[in-house]
């Protein structure tokens, strides 16, 4: 795996943040506002928001996979332990005390 | 007609697009920025990619406990250990299913997917249908493909929305112990290595 | 601003899945093959074209097939980097119509 400089670690609860504004954004709307759990911590990678209008995707930004109980995201439970799963990059998340 | 590639139309009958897609490509190798051979090699290379590749590397797994912690641990170079070229994927994860956990593999904001080891993905998984429900309603997803899960059982739903990659290993089925891997792999289709089944039960007829 | 119409995890209204298969035609394997082959002579990426495709218009991006959808953003890419123009490719299209013609 490639380096990690990222904020958050494994097991950290983290909310994502609720941005709305123009370009290449890989957060899905389904996911924005909403609060999880760090589940792996991937490393290090260009940023796709740059990358994506031909500009070299620097600073890199650290990648997590981040897990989400289904009724938080979707207002009801179908499977009480149900779970959607998003890697999200580190600045679209911030600290849930 | 040719029945190669399916069907082939007569060039005059072809979309817009298509027309155009042509158009390019005489363009870009006129002018060098491609050549007829780049195309010709990307064609063979995604011609090679088949689910197949994912059938072995589960079916290798489920008779080879030291393979499938290789598997897990380091997708990549345990694909490169029975001749499986991954190289073109940033990163990629093998999801393993459990009596009590099921995986399932989207991308709501395109259609990523492992090409490199799968080959093209099928034309659902690409559809706004799935992209819409499998995030929302994966239990209704999965008991359209066959599949009925108790509650208990844990559904994890991945939106594959950055680099890394992912593939489900579906449970071994009962009743196959002995089996060789040959015919293990047949029992894994390309929709439960996507998640939205289990293996087959038993030898497609 | 609003929510991308790429950006459909989780919207209501979805269907049935359609499990249908069609063998890819020509042209789809071709754009296939020249989207791989430019993304592997460094000429444009991934994230390029996702936003190619997003900044379409959402009526023209509802109703494309898969293929057509990445056809439009192959061109749009080429010609944001000034490798063809819009002009020559038209240009080449009246080439073909002469050539291959009504049967």
């Amino acid at each position: 795996m490639t380096p990690a400089t990222g904020r958050f670690r494994t097991g950290d609860r983290v909310k994502v943040k609720f941005e709305d504004r123009p370009g290449h954004l890989r957060t899905p709307w389904y996911i924005r506002g909403k609060s999880g759990r760090i589940e792996k911590v991937y490393g290090d990678f260009l940023n796709p928001e740059l990358l994506a209008f031909g500009k070299d995707g620097l600073p890199k930004k650290t990648l997590y996979q981040v897990a989400f109980d289904h009724s938080e995201v979707f207002g009801k439970a179908q499977g009480a332990k149900d779970k959607v799963l998003v890697d999200i990059y580190d600045h679209w998340l911030e600290t849930l005390a | 007609m040719s029945d190669d590639h399916g069907h082939d139309h007569p060039k005059h009958e072809l979309s817009y697009h298509a027309k155009r897609i042509y158009a390019m490509r005489d363009l870009l190798v006129e002018k060098g920025v491609i050549t007829e051979k780049d195309i010709q090699s990307q064609i063979e290379y995604q011609e090679a990619r088949t689910p197949a590749n994912g059938a072995n590397l589960v079916a290798k797994a489920w008779v080879d406990p030291q393979f499938k912690a290789r598997l897990i641990a380091d997708p990549k170079a345990a694909c490169a250990e029975i001749g499986i070229d991954a190289t073109a994927l940033n990163e990629f994860v093998v999801l393993e299913n459990t009596p009590q956990v099921r995986h399932m593999v989207v991308c709501t904001l395109c259609s990523c997917y492992p090409r490199p080891i799968l080959g093209r993905p099928p034309d659902w998984y690409k559809s706004f249908n799935y992209r819409q429900r499998s995030v929302s309603d994966p239990r209704g997803v999965m008991r359209e493909f066959g599949l009925e899960l108790t509650d208990d059982v844990e559904v994890r739903v991945h939106d594959s929305t950055a680099d890394i990659r992912y593939i489900v290993m579906p449970l071994r089925p009962a009743g196959t112990e002995g089996w060789s891997e040959a015919d293990l792999a047949k029992l894994v289709t390309r929709d439960s290595m996507i998640g939205v089944m289990d293996a087959l039960p038993m030898l497609p007829e | 601003m609003a929510r991308g119409h790429h950006d459909v995890g989780g919207l209501p209204g979805a269907g049935a899945i359609e499990v249908t298969e069609h063998q890819l035609s020509d042209w789809e394997i071709l754009a296939d093959a020249v989207n791989q082959a430019l993304g592997a002579r460094g000429i444009k990426r991934t994230d390029e074209m996702r936003r190619a495709r997003e900044e379409m218009d959402s009526a023209a991006y509802r109703d494309m097939t898969y293929y057509e959808r990445w056809i439009a953003s192959i061109e749009t890419i080429l010609i944001e980097k000034n490798i063809l123009t819009k002009a020559e490719i038209d240009r080449k299209l009246v080439e073909f119509e002469s050539k291959w013609g009504e049967p």
